[in-house]
């Protein structure tokens, strides 16, 4: 039993679909005219946010405030990280305030893996919530992938689902990945070369999931869902595909892709962890699509991220088959 | 078994060391240097004015040798001083150390050698010899003053930007060059910078991608040594490979030797030991410059190590403050301590193993250390008139590393808590005993 979430693979089978189920009975508060559940009354949630982030910060401080959690936010920038001190004394100063759990996002990747194991070594109580590691993990993103796809879709058992991008760089993929094919989808990655993690052909045989090259080929082969990542532009520099055009032209979702998606199977969903480069990586067309979920993800995360607090805080914390 | 007793004086008698691993003799030690060994030796010494090391089911070597040592004084003081790191080295059976040149000042000058130098004196622990920097003040660009680092009284003959590659294959060319005319040797971090990118922090390969951590390429040494080795050739000069962590490396590091470069090589023992499946804790202990590497690549160090490939074993000793390395991974700092462990890792790996006898040990450890850096006094066959600089080796002791019983004044073990067989008992520096059961003598 864990009381952090790291990782897609904190969670087990059972977990994973508690927290899915919990997702769609959270989802529900959002219709509400009172959007407020007593659940986390008198927990304290902390956003250590060292990275910026405008919609993963406001989806968790939604989710803890309609809660009834106390939820702060710190951002790095000001905070005393930015004046030397390490991020050990940094994060247990702030659990030494008695808080319940931290939410972290760090440009790092490990970093809350890291400040778990100091808690879990100095017997500090608080949770730590990744909601961002470096190119490492992005867990809720995982699970609210899964969960919109699943609204949309149905049980994702046999579908065919593309993830698409700068796949190196993209902590929304290595969370998917784990997740994704546990719950039964067929998960095939496409990227140029430059943008495939190193070792990644064993990993993927490992884990289930399949590689390409050629986006053309895979939807031509007939997918359910696109799911494109965020051609990060600050990484641009590193010469990994010769320039923004050549990226569109190569593994883009244009408009002409769209059309033949469309045609292969008429009920294919796109999907994009936000924010998107229109233009760059998926077309205004797709963006603004009727099969675009891109704002069903948004609003699903809150439900999912409401289900995440529940699991690792509610009651006495970890509620039977929640967290392995 | 291994008992001292104190008579006042500086002169020893070992009793019933195997000398080089070889048959048990008796060593009396006098003035500073071996005058007898075997039989003769007791007859020679008399029970008034010596000290006895009993020394029954122990080894006998010439002491260990460091060419890559890290001791932080001048400037990073709270990590380590030349004191603490020479009290580590000789409880890690070292009886000389070179000091790199990545201090605060670097060691650019002849007048920053002489202070390293005197500073080692002073601790009186081991033999202390700072390492000239290639370039001044490690920015890779003009040539530091290799000459008067050379005219000091520190003698400066191992010159590197180590931490750092000399990538600027002109200024390597140029230092090549400069150092012949004393026999002078560059040590160069084998790691092309434009490989090696930024943010890089660990192998890259299969867990690098799983972990999302930015890694280095193999070819980022391999391409490094087979452009120096070319330049060794080209200028006739020596060149040593610090800290050789791939088997790429190894192959360049080979084919070098055949075409006939002036080449030497050093391996660390943790590259020896760990491989890169460490870092799934993210643990910034195992954080280190080169990274850990697979399985593939120990296996290809450990055997380049016995068949000559690699000439030595360097320990690259890196001690850090503990809040440097209570960052987050990516921004942890670079490094683990190495001196006190070094032997019982070797010893562990390539002897217990059979891989590799008392000799051979020998030879990588004191012989070819002392040899590539032109320290005469160290590293020498034990017999009447050789330097009494030597280690008492405990081949059947069993060590379980303590970070907290280390004397570095840093804990940045990557061995902590692993039990290891083999263990240094007593070090002995121009005759004197310096460390004893880990205990330093004053």
């Amino acid at each position: 039993m864990t009381r952090h979430l790291l990782s897609v693979s904190d969670l087990d089978d059972d977990a994973l679909r508690s927290v899915l189920t919990t997702a769609a009975q959270m989802h529900d508060v959002q219709h509400r005219a009172v959007k407020k559940l007593p659940t986390l009354r008198g927990r304290t949630v902390i956003n250590l946010f060292f990275e910026d982030s405008t919609r993963t910060r406001s989806s968790f401080e939604i989710a803890g405030k309609w809660m009834s959690a106390d939820t702060i936010n710190i951002t790095g920038k000001g905070s005393s990280a930015s004046k030397g001190e390490s991020l050990r004394d940094t994060v247990r100063t702030i659990a030494a305030m008695g808080v319940d759990a931290i939410v972290m996002r760090h440009q790092a990747s490990g970093a809350a893996q890291q400040v778990a194991g100091w808690f879990d070594e100095s017997g500090v109580a608080t949770s730590v919530l990744n909601a961002g590691d470096g190119t490492h993990e992005h867990p809720t993103q995982a699970l609210l992938d899964a969960y919109t796809l699943e609204q949309r879709l149905g049980p994702l058992a046999g579908k065919r689902i593309a993830i698409v991008g700068d796949v190196t760089h993209s902590r929304v993929f290595r969370s998917n990945v784990l997740a994704l094919p546990r719950l039964g989808a067929h998960v095939t990655v496409v990227a140029p070369p430059t943008l495939m993690p190193s070792g990644v052909a064993s990993w993927a045989a490992a884990d289930g999931f399949a590689l390409s090259d050629d986006l053309d080929e895979v939807i031509d082969s007939g997918v359910d869902a696109l799911m494109m990542l965020r051609v990060q532009r600050e990484r641009m520099a590193g010469g990994f595909f010769p320039t923004p055009r050549e990226y569109t032209v190569g593994y883009g979702l244009t408009r002409d892709r769209l059309a033949t998606l469309t045609r292969r199977n008429p009920e294919a969903v796109i999907c994009h962890p936000g924010p998107m480069n229109r233009g760059l990586e998926i077309a205004a067309d797709a963006a603004d699509a009727a099969s675009s979920l891109v704002l069903d993800q948004v609003s699903a995360g809150v439900a999912v991220r409401m289900s995440v607090l529940y699991h690792l805080l509610a009651s006495d914390g970890i509620v039977e088959g929640s967290l392995a | 078994m291994n008992g001292h007793r104190m008579s006042g004086h500086n002169d020893l008698l070992v009793t019933g060391a195997a000398v080089h691993g070889g048959e048990s003799a008796d060593v009396l030690v006098r003035d500073g240097r071996v005058v007898a060994v075997g039989p003769d030796a007791t007859g020679a010494a008399t029970e008034t004015d010596l000290e006895r090391v009993d020394a029954d089911g122990l080894v006998l070597l010439p002491g260990f040798v460091d060419l890559h040592t890290h001791l932080r004084e001048p400037g990073r003081e709270d990590a380590e001083t030349v004191r603490s790191g020479s009290a580590a080295a000789a409880a890690g059976g070292f009886t000389a150390v070179l000091a790199m040149a990545n201090t605060s000042p670097v060691t650019d000058t002849g007048e920053a050698a002489e202070h390293v130098l005197d500073l080692g004196v002073a601790a009186g622990l081991a033999d202390v010899r700072p390492v000239g920097a290639v370039t001044k003040g490690l920015e890779g660009a003009e040539l530091a003053e290799l000459g008067m680092m050379h005219r000091s009284r520190a003698r400066v003959r191992v010159f590197s930007d180590d931490g750092r590659c000399v990538h600027d294959a002109r200024v390597m060319r140029r230092a090549l060059e400069y150092v012949r005319a004393f026999d002078g040797v560059v040590s160069q971090h084998a790691q092309d910078p434009a490989l090696a990118g930024p943010g890089a922090c660990c192998h890259e390969g299969e867990v690098s991608g799983r972990l999302g951590l930015t890694g280095w390429p193999a070819v980022a040494e391999s391409s490094i040594i087979a452009r120096d080795a070319e330049l060794a050739l080209h200028t006739g000069s020596r060149v040593h490979i610090a800290h050789v962590s791939t088997a790429e490396g190894v192959e360049a590091v080979r084919w070098a030797k055949r075409r006939g470069a002036r080449i030497t090589a050093e391996v660390t023992p943790h590259h020896l030991l760990l491989t890169t499946d460490l870092l799934g804790s993210y643990d910034p202990v195992f954080k280190v410059n080169p990274p850990l590497r697979p399985q593939e690549d120990v296996d290809a160090l450990r055997e380049a190590l016995v068949d000559g490939t690699i000439d030595a074993v360097a320990t690259d000793h890196a001690p850090h403050a503990r809040h440097d390395k209570e960052h987050a991974f990516p921004d942890a700092a670079f490094g683990m301590l190495g001196l006190e462990t070094a032997f019982s890792v070797v010893h562990d790996v390539m002897i217990a193993s059979g891989r590799m006898d008392w000799a051979l040990l020998t030879e990588r450890m004191s012989t070819a250390p002392a040899r590539i850096a032109g320290l005469a006094e160290h590293g020498q066959h034990i017999r009447p008139g050789s330097p009494a600089n030597l280690v008492l080796v405990d081949p059947r002791a069993e060590v379980t590393v303590d970070p907290g019983a280390s004397l570095s004044l840093s804990r940045n073990t990557p061995f902590a808590g692993r039990t290891l067989t083999g263990r240094v008992r007593t070090t002995i520096l121009n005759g004197r005993i310096t460390v004893a059961d880990g205990e330093v003598r004053p």
